[in-house]
Parts: structure tokens; C-alpha cells; sequence
């Protein structure tokens, strides 16, 4: 990613940030986890909600977030139907053995 | 292990499972471990991102369970049981091998300016799960971009997101506070967001 230089747009956030009812992008990524899961407070989910509004750079980065994680689960999830049958002979017969003993 | 039985009668079949293992039934024993067996490799695969080992943790799983079959009071269902050992018995290796250690993901943390403001370039194009796994690869690719995260935090990753554990179970297995592990959980996904950012802009695999 690269940091361009400071734009007009971008000290324009930087001051309206610091308004009433509003809190930084910085402030934002630390209620991601709680806002998914339900678990922010009513008036710091309201903060993060406007946020969430009025900025773009938040607002994509919280799409792909989720999307990765989405990923991440049809990429890895357990599937009993997709697991292979075989279990190495070897494992078999040493946990038998472990057991009969 | 899909099954169209009715609650009733999982649960019927689980304390029988449970009670033949417990009167040392070596025929039943064997049809247990082969039945159990492949999905603890696979867990114990995931977290160990190793064959060998991964095949001593589910040795070691089953010996524990052997062990602890008087103890299992059938409040969960034997799976259930059986998940939370064969993720201890692989994070008890993974440990010994020290790979446990908190190390700096710093590189893969998003960006802020003085003000706290967000650097993100615009995302003109934001594929869904659908299209990438369209590509024959994606699945592996995926696996090997979450095997790149550092353990201590890939682990978090694959037993909250992945193996669905609820935070306090895992803050428990790790032995760490719940309040961390939501730390390390949400700077696993930040990272792996940003190896993903290629594919999730559309480059080709
Ligand atoms: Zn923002």
C-alpha cells in the first residue's frame, strides 16, 4: 500500500475526526472485533456506525475484512464430507496397541 | 459424521460408543478410532501445519481420551469432548517446539496517519468468496496464506474463526486472558486481510 502524499480530503477527515460524535479511523479499528460480535456498547455503536458512514477508507477496509474472514472459513472449514477415509495404518495399530496394554 | 438420527437417539449412540470404549470392546475400540481418527488429523493438521506431528497429537488424543473415559460424564456430546483434547494435545506440541512465542505482525497492521486517520488505497474491485473459489487453487492458496500468519496468532485464528471455539475456550486452552485473545484475534484477521488483499482485488493466483 502506498502512502501517498497528504491530501486536501484526508486533513478535511483528520479535522472533522475530532468532532462531537465522531472518533478517528485508529479509534474505529479497536471496536471492529466488538461490533461484529455484537458486543459494543450502545453509544459506541452508534460512534462507530456513523463512522462507518462517512468514511470510505473504513468502510472498504471493513468489507474486505469481513470477506477474508469468510474466506478463510470456506477455505479451511471442517467438512466431515470431505474428509478422506484413510487413517494411517501405523496410527491405528499404535493407539490399539496403547490401549490393549 | 452427519447423521439424520434424531437427538435422541446421537445421544443413545454416543453413551453406548462411549460405554463399549469403556468396557475395553477392542472391535469397538478400533471402529472409534477409525471413525474419529480422520477428522482429529485434520484438526491436529490445521493447527500443526505438520504430518508427523500432527499424527502424534492424535496419538497422544487418544490416549488421554482412553485415559479419561471414567471422567466423561456425557454433559457433551463425545465430539465435543474429543475436540477440546486433540486441540490441547497439539497446542501442547506446538509449545514445545516454542513456536508459541507473541512475534511482531507490525508489517501486515493497517495504516494511520498523525491524525489517526485510515491509508486505504480505494478498492474499485472487491471479489466475492464465489468468484475466488472459482479458481481450481484458491482453496490451497488460501490454507498457505493463513499458514504464513505467526503461530500465536494463525492458532487464534483457525480455533476461533475456523474451529468456531467460543473466546473463553480458547482463552483457556492458550492460557490466556479472554481480553487477549480478542487482540490477537482481530490482528489474525487484519493480517491475513492484507496477504488476501491481491485476491480480493482480482489478481490471478
Ligand atoms: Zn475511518
Amino acid at each position: 500500500m502506498s502512502k501517498k502524499p497528504k491530501s486536501m480530503m484526508r486533513r478535511i477527515h483528520g479535522m472533522m475526526f475530532k468532532l462531537p460524535l465522531m472518533i478517528t479511523c485508529e479509534q474505529f479499528e479497536d471496536f471492529i472485533l466488538a461490533y461484529l460480535e455484537d458486543d459494543l456498547p450502545k453509544r459506541q455503536k452508534m460512534l462507530f456506525e456513523i463512522h462507518l458512514k462517512m468514511c470510505r477508507e473504513c468502510r472498504e477496509y471493513l468489507e474486505a475484512y469481513r470477506t477474508s474472514i469468510e474466506l478463510a472459513k470456506d477455505a479451511f472449514t471442517p467438512d466431515d464430507a470431505n474428509l478422506p477415509d484413510e487413517v494411517p495404518e501405523d496410527l491405528v495399530k499404535a493407539v490399539l496397541a496403547a490401549r490393549d496394554t | 459424521m452427519a447423521s439424520s438420527f434424531s437427538p435422541d437417539q446421537k445421544k443413545a449412540e454416543d453413551d453406548a460408543e462411549v460405554q463399549s470404549l469403556r468396557d475395553g470392546d477392542l472391535r469397538a475400540t478400533e471402529t472409534f478410532v477409525r471413525n474419529h481418527a480422520p477428522w482429529m488429523l485434520a484438526l491436529a493438521r490445521r493447527i500443526l501445519k505438520d504430518e508427523a506431528q500432527a499424527e502424534d497429537a492424535v496419538q497422544n488424543a487418544f490416549a488421554s481420551v482412553f485415559q479419561n473415559l471414567d471422567s466423561f460424564e456425557g454433559r457433551s456430546a463425545p465430539k465435543t469432548w474429543i475436540h477440546k483434547i486433540v486441540v490441547n494435545q497439539a497446542l501442547m506440541l506446538l509449545r514445545k517446539r516454542n513456536r508459541l512465542q507473541e512475534e511482531p505482525i507490525d508489517d501486515l497492521m493497517p495504516v494511520f496517519d498523525e491524525n489517526g486517520c485510515r491509508f486505504e488505497d480505494p478498492w474499485t474491485v472487491l471479489e466475492t468468496p464465489e468468484t475466488i473459489f472459482q479458481q481450481s487453487q484458491a482453496q490451497k492458496h488460501i490454507s498457505a496464506l493463513i499458514d504464513q500468519l505467526p503461530d500465536a496468532y494463525r492458532v487464534v485464528l483457525i480455533l476461533r474463526d475456523i474451529e468456531e471455539m467460543s473466546t473463553a475456550d480458547v482463552a483457556d486452552a492458550l492460557s490466556l486472558s479472554e481480553a487477549n485473545v480478542k487482540v490477537r484475534l482481530h490482528r489474525a484477521r487484519a493480517a491475513l486481510k492484507r496477504l488476501l488483499e491481491p485476491l480480493l482485488r482480482g489478481d490471478a493466483i
